[in-house]
């Protein structure tokens, strides 16, 4: 979030395509041209004559569209990374398993509650981290998720997603969770 | 005389045990994640966002005040230690405090930053007390027209202008509108963008896009580079108590710091990273030893810590005021007050926070 990072662009700016660039200005243009298509569809009732519930997701749309091209232009001439940015090559072993942890989360939280789904993730996110010690993990993420799990559960009355093992511990303890 | 009796009823809702309590633990925390690098006040604050539902909306502000104004201070500690900024306001901290670490002297730029801080934040505080009311005397007056204008302005001027790219500040403000468009249409009932799905109805929570944004992207980003990063510790040596010179040299850059921030923080376009490195240029200028600059000078440490945090304090005149966010931090504790309904009139209460602030 710099105000100087103009002149580093400049300089790269006569260099190879780039393919991260583009990939993010194709995306603005498809979505562009899907809020098209989905704005043609919202019903306009006859009474709304002038500004009816299509008017700013239509502008919206046309500004993203021409800001996506924008986009895939300035990709064409380079792409707007640094080069010290261009030159780090991403930790994709790392990522894997950050977004494993998160679709691993979505998809558990629902039929597995909340401790369980969290655990994993902890365990996941601090594997993508350089951990090796999955007991150590699980047994600090199993802790903080049971801490948040209550803390919201007591403190504010809010149920977070209550699975087996919450409905367990709640029996054990006899705390009315939710 | 209304706006000091106003002054005195805030500091008796400020001065309760609890809301000291909770402005301690906003500061605290505040602190910690500024010192922290990859976590900043936005984050956090989001990730408080729940707290919003159970505890009184004047505790919360202070808190979340507290995390914002802990932050400012924080970030400078990892900018003169590690030379690595922990937040983009502290950015030229790390210039000559950094500097300053090398030559024995990280007691003296790190009491500089917080005293400064101290100074700063005082200075805004009674800036928000006196500039507020005006302000909102002023807003009264405006029509939804105006209202409108104000926000194009300030969506526009802080997307586009401020980054380094209009294309790029444009297509996220789009990117934002259409999320925002998503669910059923207030004026006409028409479900938008929702693909037939019910959940869709009710539109995206905004703390769901914040925390998405700042939670998940940070921990991406970190995730992919981490192993590349290398800081080097440099350990606090040396007297940790400025001299009398230190102190001679470093009074007038707080004061000058805080002048230049919070009219630029109070700005609909502000920001705080602006204001730092007009106060780095302007002590460069201003120094009677401009060599030093570069070289770890106090100056270029006491008067961008007391910028940044005099322009925390500025951003909050048109948030509490206006309802206009003009950074990440107060767009979140912004939906904070939406989601209680209880946007203006806490002003009032926002200023105790300064007290343990430094």
């Amino acid at each position: 979030m710099t105000t100087t990072g103009d002149s580093a662009e400049g300089a790269t700016a006569r260099s190879r395509p780039a393919i991260g660039e583009a990939i993010i200005g194709a995306g603005v243009l498809a979505l562009a041209i899907v809020m098209f298509w989905q704005a043609m569809s919202i019903p306009v009732s006859p009474i709304y004559a002038k500004v009816g519930p299509t008017v700013v997701p239509m502008m919206t749309a046309a500004a993203l569209g021409l800001l996506g091209i924008l986009l895939l232009i300035d990709a064409w001439q380079g792409g707007w990374q640094t080069e010290e940015e261009k030159a780090v090559t991403p930790d994709r072993a790392a990522l894997l398993w950050v977004v494993a942890g998160l679709v691993l989360n979505v998809a558990l939280i629902g039929s597995a509650g909340f401790t369980i789904a969290s655990t994993i993730l902890f365990v996941c996110v601090a594997r993508g981290f350089g951990s090796n010690n999955t007991v150590r993990d699980a047994v600090i993420g199993a802790a903080f998720a049971l801490i948040a799990y209550f803390g919201f559960a007591t403190t504010l009355g809010i149920n977070i997603g209550s699975g087996l093992v919450e409905s367990a511990l709640e029996r054990l303890i006899g705390v009315e969770g939710g | 005389m209304d706006a000091f009796s106003q002054l005195l009823n805030g500091f008796a809702v400020a001065l309760t045990p609890m809301n000291l309590l909770w402005c301690l633990v906003g500061t605290t925390l505040g602190t910690a994640i500024g010192v922290l690098p990859g976590l900043g006040p936005a984050l956090s604050i989001a990730l408080l966002l729940p707290i919003t539902f159970k505890v009184e909306p004047t505790a919360a502000f202070i808190l979340f005040a507290g995390i914002y104004y802990g932050a400012m201070y924080g970030g400078s500690t990892t900018s003169i230690l590690l030379n690595t900024p922990g937040e983009s306001a502290t950015i030229v901290t790390a210039l000559e405090g950094n500097k300053m670490a090398r030559n024995g002297r990280a007691g003296a730029a790190l009491a500089t930053a917080a005293i400064g801080s101290f100074v700063a934040g005082m200075i805004g505080t009674l800036g928000i007390t006196f500039l507020a009311p005006v302000v909102v005397d002023w807003a009264l007056r405006f029509g939804p027209a105006d209202y409108f204008s104000l926000m194009v302005f300030a969506f526009v001027t802080v997307s586009a202008v401020l980054g380094s790219s209009a294309v790029r500040g444009l297509a996220t403000l789009f990117f934002g509108i259409w999320l925002g468009l998503i669910g059923v249409d207030l004026q006409t009932g028409q479900a938008r963008f929702t693909f037939g799905l019910a959940e869709l109805l009710d539109g995206i929570n905004v703390i769901v896009v914040a925390v998405g944004l700042f939670a998940v992207g940070e921990t991406l980003y970190v995730a992919s580079r981490y192993r590349l990063g290398k800081d080097e510790i440099i350990p606090v040596s040396g007297s940790l108590w400025m001299t009398s010179e230190e102190w001679r040299r470093s009074w007038k850059p707080w004061l000058r710091g805080a002048a230049i921030g919070f009219p630029i923080g109070a700005m609909p376009a502000g920001g705080a990273e602006i204001p730092t490195f007009l106060s780095y240029y302007i002590e460069k200028k201003l120094s009677t030893k401009p060599e030093e600059f570069g070289k770890g000078a106090i100056e270029g440490v006491a008067g961008p810590e007391a910028a940044n945090n005099a322009s925390a304090a500025g951003v909050l005149v048109p948030m509490l005021t206006l309802g206009l966010p003009t950074s990440a931090t107060a767009a979140i504790m912004l939906s904070a007050f939406r989601a209680t309904a209880s946007i203006p009139g806490h002003c009032c209460c926002s200023r105790s926070r300064t007290w343990s602030g430094a």
